[in-house]
């Protein structure tokens, strides 16, 4: 039996529209498309440049890929040995099947503190389970410290990167949602990020200094000694994970590595992928409580949510090796031109497409397979190899065999083309007939077919075909290899 | 609990089937680097990488370490915090109110000083990276967070060339933080900004060995 998806009405994991129809929403706002132009060619330069120095990238990704699909084999042993070295540490840990839950077991612990506002480390687990509105339902005030996520949730605007939640806005637009929404702040703000970071520095460091509870999510979680890692950049981490009391951490089953000699190949690929550095400015590293210095009361969350419907998907199961370092979403020519809110879940981009699908069920995010040209830069770029585009068209499959008997137009081309193909004369009179589409074209281009061909004409144009195929200038000037 | 703890690990054994062996872990890259640690070029390679993130990188010797110090924090310092087992030597010379660490002072106190120094557990050369371990002479992970200038003393063999090396000699269940460079974010365009939470100044103080040939 097949373990449950994530479920339906709760989280950040899909909001019901369609990729094409979001996409062209995204298209019309040249203002979006020229902030995620430039954002992402910075990004993709930096991380160009910072990889080529390391003369043994490419054996570090075999290794990750490898370290991450040597955890997933052994998920049971390790998350055993990891809940063990938690909790002989002084932690307590908690299993959550679903995002309900996990939220549930959080705000429980929240409230059982007394505790009536928790600050957060930007966590992408904690999205996708939607624990902000739970606990808000709950009279709890969640504070987002990481700047992206604070312009986020000040703007009252959604996230459209894994990395860099607010990549959709520019400067002067940051400046406009921090006049308006921060209180107490400088009216003459001026829209230099260093000007707008310290702005973000005054408002949040009382309510560092206050807070009695946090929560964070994990990059990596080591079995082998119960120790959790955050990588970040800000210091916002650092005050979450040492200054508070509390210390709640949500993690995602499949973010187990076995050993502590594994960070050696994933803090270097992580950094260098996700913002282009060779490393990046604070990681923090513990192992339950340490006396006297941080929180006193650690509890960290085991989340499932779909994860374990992913892994029985034999094919799919590869992208729950995901690092999260949004290299993919940088490098994507689709991601570029419609940003991250499109896919329409907390996880956009080409990894997006391909996670999401696979934790709800293909058939609440049936568009997503598709919202990629399979040009296969998100695989070059991927730090653990993850073949997102052979997974791409693994789920489109599963999404035509999900789409039951009535098959859709595109499937009875593919179905009639591979009939043609197996058959030379099959194909050969196929051309023939398709030589029958000149009469339509103007110019060499094809503009609009007739139904039901038109669902592909009206949004791209077609090369006319050719006067003569391949096959008859072969077979015209090659008489003697004629087979 | 218990319940949700079973169902999950059934759901994975289930999703998993059976009889599938984990595959091997192939480490072909580079896990010791070419240089014994506190090398001449890892010791410049790490003034290199420091730089680039704009912090400050000062060179001195052991006799000259407490000078040293003292001109990193400059003037505009009034509140130094130590760790408890810090060399007091080093900070001989610093001319600033003086404030030891313990775990009774609050977030609000260490907040209300204006840098810290400490040792660290361990340098990586490439990337530019001071690993602290919450040792005695390192304090707890508040004490280098809150003050806005944080310097590090560095001995010239703590200095290793990767990360692998690195990771080799750290005790993973001892808290620990790795710092490259100052606090910084990309957020606002993916342009990297340095100064947001943590320090915006961080300074690493590289303590040579004293060349036996040469007087001081």
């Amino acid at each position: 039996m097949t373990p449950p998806t994530a479920p339906a009405g709760v989280g950040g994991l899909s909001n019901g529209m369609s990729f094409p129809d979001a996409a062209r929403l995204a298209l019309g706002d040249t203002q979006l498309r020229r902030n995620l132009r430039a954002a992402t060619g910075t990004i993709r330069a930096k991380r160009a440049s910072v990889v080529a120095e390391v003369e043994d990238w490419e054996e570090l990704r075999e290794a990750g890929r490898q370290i991450k699909a040597s955890a997933m084999n052994r998920l049971p042993e390790l998350l055993e040995q990891l809940e063990r070295e938690v909790a002989s540490r002084g932690g307590v840990v908690h299993w959550a099947r679903d995002a309900t839950e996990a939220s549930g077991i959080v705000t429980e612990l929240v409230t059982a503190t007394g505790a009536r506002s928790v600050v957060k480390v930007k966590s992408m687990a904690t999205q996708e389970i939607g624990l902000n509105e739970a606990l808000e339902a709950a009279g709890i005030a969640p504070y987002e410290t990481d700047l992206a996520e604070l312009i986020v949730q000040l703007g009252h605007d959604f996230p459209s990167h894994i990395l860099v939640p607010a990549i959709h806005r520019n400067r002067s637009e940051i400046r406009d949602i921090f006049l308006r929404e921060m209180p107490g702040v400088d009216p003459h703000l001026t829209d230099e990020p260093h000007v707008l970071a310290e702005a973000a520095r005054l408002h949040l460091r009382r309510r560092f200094l206050e807070a009695t509870v946090a929560i964070s999510g994990a990059n990596f979680g080591v079995a082998e000694t119960g120790t959790l890692v955050v990588v970040e950049s800000e210091g916002n981490g650092r005050m979450c994970l040492t200054l508070p009391e509390t210390l709640i951490t949500v993690m995602g089953i499949e973010k187990v590595v076995p050993t502590w000699g594994d960070m050696e190949v994933f803090l270097q690929l992580l950094p260098r992928s996700s913002t282009g550095e060779r490393m990046n400015p604070y990681t923090s590293m513990w192992t339950g409580v340490t006396a006297g210095d941080g929180p006193q009361a650690f509890h960290l969350v085991l989340l499932d949510n779909g994860r374990t419907a992913t892994l029985a998907d034999e094919v799919g199961r590869e992208v729950l090796h995901c690092i999260r370092c949004s290299a993919c979403l940088n490098v994507c020519p689709v991601y570029e031109r419609t940003g991250g809110h499109a896919y329409g879940s907390v996880y956009p981009g080409p990894i997006g497409a391909v996670l999401t699908p696979q934790l709800t069920g293909i058939e609440r995010s049936p568009s997503l397979p598709f919202a990629s040209t399979l040009c296969g830069a998100c695989y070059e770029v991927c730090p653990v190899k993850i073949d997102i585009p052979r997974v791409l068209v693994h789920l489109r499959a599963r999404h035509v065999e999900a789409s039951g008997p009535v098959p859709s137009p595109e499937a009875v081309v593919m179905g009639a083309t591979a009939w043609a193909m197996r058959e030379p004369r099959r194909w050969g009179l196929l051309q023939r007939i398709t030589r029958l589409g000149r009469l339509l074209s103007r110019g060499g281009w094809i503009r609009r077919l007739p139904p039901p061909l038109s669902a592909w004409t009206s949004s791209r144009d077609l090369t006319a075909p050719p006067r003569h195929t391949f096959r008859e200038w072969w077979a015209e000037n090659h008489p003697q290899d004629d087979r | 609990m218990r319940a949700a703890r079973e169902e999950v690990l059934g759901r994975i054994r289930s999703a998993l089937g059976s009889g599938s062996v984990p595959p091997e872990i192939p480490r072909a890259y580079r896990r010791r680097g070419v240089h014994e640690p506190g090398a001449p070029t890892l010791l410049d390679l790490l003034e290199e990488r420091t730089l680039d993130y704009r912090a400050g990188f000062v060179r001195a010797t052991p006799a000259s370490l407490p000078d040293a110090v003292a001109a990193v924090l400059g003037e505009g310092v009034a509140r130094v915090v130590i760790p408890p087992e810090l060399d007091r030597g080093w900070v001989s010379k610093v001319d600033a109110e003086l404030v030891v660490d313990d775990p009774s002072l609050t977030p609000a106190t260490l907040d209300t000083t204006d840098a810290v120094v400490t040792a660290c557990a361990l340098a990586i050369a490439e990337t530019g990276t001071l690993v602290l371990d919450g040792s005695a002479d390192q304090g707890r992970r508040a004490v280098t967070l809150l003050p806005d200038l944080h310097v590090c003393v560095v001995g010239a063999g703590q200095v290793v060339g990767t990360v692998p090396e690195a990771v080799a000699r750290l005790d993973p269940r001892r808290a620990m933080t790795f710092i490259s460079g100052p606090s910084a974010t990309s957020d606002i365009e993916l342009n990297r900004v340095e100064g947001v939470h943590g320090p915006r100044r961080v300074v690493v103080i590289l303590v040579l060995p004293v060349d036996p040939d040469q007087p001081e």
